[in-house]
């Protein structure tokens, strides 16, 4: 195993699948000499060259549109859009284009194309450069959503969707880059749709996503020590989505609470619940709770920022009060 | 005249099974037996002729919500067509996707579009396919006036200029966007004036001239094919129905809309042809025949045709 940052396992996933297979290239603002905006892509044009690597303008519907074209026609692009935010601007394409050309054209047309972004608060960005808008994406049929949370995950994930047959929405998140987690010498495939039970416990379920899964396994940490034993669920993949996973950790601790970045309206721990309520009503001891961000645009300022983040101490509280 | 009689009857009969489909397509759609809405090309067959002609078997073709005349100058057949049209099992899209998303992949026909510009990005990603596999294809980029006016075809020409990309865009101007004429929708004189700003060639055709259309096609694949980038043609041509199957045209008079069918297309190029004797009126009768043979051979199929099967709801969903 060695010790990488979250930032070098899509690097590495990157790079492993365009040596593996010529038909995957790379297209995204500031992909090319800069390395990202966030630093992921940096030392790939020296690898592969300006042909896959290729370095767009501003200009997110053409990525987006492009990158589905390309796909139709036997590529596997891997397209990047530098904050989800700015996806609002390829909405169409991804939309209507990339989730229905294959329902639309009766089965005959596969889009093999994959869609990396990054959303998240925790910068001071305010609210056109921080959100968490994965639960849009989870509406749309004929799209994968996949948002990982560790080093190991992220680069056996991504590798997973760069061979997949369908579009997926790869989304990083700006603060989990820099973190760093164990990831194995050998090639390995994380699969998609596919939870993974991050700690075990027996008194309670914490499903949590992206940065909020970190935040998620302090705050177990943390209820240890007061002798709760919280089972912390990431579930990955958002679409398709593990609910068996997250069925058996229920029935298990008869306890749920669902935490995620987004803001709490019709976010994704909403369609959690309502399986859960439905498929394992009698398991459940209590009421589901959520801890999300409120349901509000994300504030500038840092202490109205880390007002809007959930909270570990948020996450803490809520399960006692279902545990009482 | 460089065009073989062949290629010059081929694109005869080609607009004359244009036009004999959308009026099929029409009396089903009066008859009950098509469904939501259709987008006629009655009026516009030199256009996809034209252009189509100037491509070759692998090459590749963006069309249109009002794109059964480009996809069946692309070759595709009007069995399948209506079949779809009709929404049965056998249709090109197995019923999913209907008039407005005739698809033949693997023919090169990348999708009628519902999104007005909504395939203009798509065509800019199938030039970048061809040019990173080393193909010697190009793909020509149909949308109206109305699409022109979009931000992805900002986005999606400027891209391909850039990376010169095997791609033709081919404004099909009719007038009207909807309702909306282009007088009041574009500022400049012509929508072709657009690329200067591009920085690719711009070319006004006459749109109902089949050969003008094809020789101007012809030159940008050419040039695509060169490796010299994407060219913009704008056709100047007139739809003769409605936006759609009930559109009640309030928008526009019927003097101009008889001045433009006094220009149709069809009777213009077989002049041409009956002028310089490749033509005759028993060879013409012929062609028509032959072309009405094969539309209602298709009716038949499509109508005797099943429905799709209703657990193929849930399928095609994901790969």
């Amino acid at each position: 195993m060695a010790i990488i940052t979250y930032r070098e396992a899509v690097r590495e996933a990157l790079r492993e699948e365009m040596r593996r297979d010529e038909r995957v290239f790379m297209l995204g603002e500031d992909i090319g000499i800069y390395g990202g905006a966030f630093g992921v892509t940096t030392g790939m044009l020296e690898e592969f060259g300006p042909e896959r690597i290729r370095n767009t303008p501003i200009s997110e519907a053409a990525i987006a549109g492009v990158a589905v074209g390309a796909a139709a026609m036997g590529m596997r692009p891997v397209a990047e859009v530098m904050y989800i935010d700015f996806i609002t601007l390829s909405m169409d394409q991804l939309v209507n284009q990339a989730a229905k050309i294959r329902y639309m054209f009766g089965g005959k047309a596969k889009i093999p194309m994959v869609m990396r972004t990054q959303g998240g608060a925790g910068r001071c960005n305010a609210g056109q450069h921080s959100q968490s808008l994965e639960a849009w994406f989870v509406h749309i049929p004929g799209l994968y959503v996949i948002q990982p949370s560790t080093p190991y995950d992220v680069k056996g994930l991504l590798k997973s969707a760069i061979r997949d047959d369908n579009p997926v929405i790869f989304i990083e998140h700006k603060m989990i880059y820099a973190t760093k987690g164990e990831v194995p010498e050998k090639e390995y495939l994380v699969p998609i749709g596919v939870a993974d039970v991050k700690r075990e416990g027996k008194d309670v379920t914490i499903v949590a996503t992206s940065m909020m899964l970190l935040m998620a396994l302090e705050a177990a940490t943390e209820l240890a020590k007061e002798g709760i034993e919280a089972e912390v669920v990431d579930p990955c993949t958002l679409n398709p989505l593990d609910i068996d996973t997250i069925l058996n950790s229920v029935k298990k601790t008869s306890h749920l609470v669902i935490c995620h970045e987004a803001n709490e309206r019709c976010g994704v721990g909403a369609e959690i619940a309502a399986q859960v309520a439905d498929k394992g009503f009698d398991y459940l001891d209590a009421p589901i709770k959520r801890v999300c961000a409120p349901n509000s645009v994300i504030p500038y300022n840092q202490h109205l920022e880390r007002a809007f983040i959930p909270s570990k101490e948020r996450l803490m509280e809520a399960v006692k009060e279902i545990l009482e | 005249m460089s065009l073989d009689t062949n290629k010059l009857l081929w694109m005869y009969k080609t607009m004359l099974t244009i036009r004999g489909f959308e009026e099929k397509a029409f009396d089903l759609f009066k008859r009950g037996l098509v469904r939501g809405s259709i987008h006629f090309y009655i009026g516009e067959e030199a256009m996809a002729t034209g252009s189509c002609g100037a491509i070759q078997p692998g090459d590749a073709i963006t069309a249109t919500h009002r794109g059964h005349g480009q996809c069946i100058a692309k070759g595709a057949k009007v069995d399948l067509m209506l079949a779809e049209l009709l929404g049965k099992a056998t249709g090109y899209c197995k019923g999913k996707g209907g008039s407005m998303h005739i698809a033949d992949v693997d023919a090169g026909i990348l999708g009628a579009n519902g999104i007005v510009g909504g395939g203009i990005p798509l065509a800019a990603g199938a030039g970048l396919a061809f040019k990173l596999q080393k193909a010697p294809n190009v793909v020509l980029c149909f949308f109206g006036d109305g699409a022109s006016n979009q931000g992805g075809l900002l986005e999606s020409a400027n891209l391909a200029s850039i990376w010169k990309l095997p791609v033709v865009y081919i404004c099909e101007n009719n007038y009207y966007g909807l309702s909306m004429c282009v007088l009041d929708s574009v500022a400049c004189p012509n929508i072709a004036d657009r690329a200067v700003a591009f920085g690719m060639p711009g070319v006004v055709v006459d749109g109902n001239d089949v050969l003008a259309v094809y020789e101007t096609v012809s030159a940008a694949v050419a040039r695509a094919r060169a490796g010299e980038g994407p060219t913009f043609i704008e056709g100047k041509t007139y739809r003769w129905m409605g936006h759609f199957s009930g559109d009640a045209e309030v928008y526009r008079t019927k003097e101009e809309k008889e001045e433009w069918m006094r220009k149709d297309p069809i009777a213009r190029f077989e002049k041409i042809l009956l002028d310089r004797n490749l033509l005759d009126s028993a060879k013409a009768q012929a062609l028509r025949q032959e072309a009405e043979r094969q539309l209602e051979a298709a009716e038949k199929f499509a109508i005797e045709s099943p429905d799709p099967a209703l657990d193929t709801l849930l399928t095609d969903i994901y790969a």
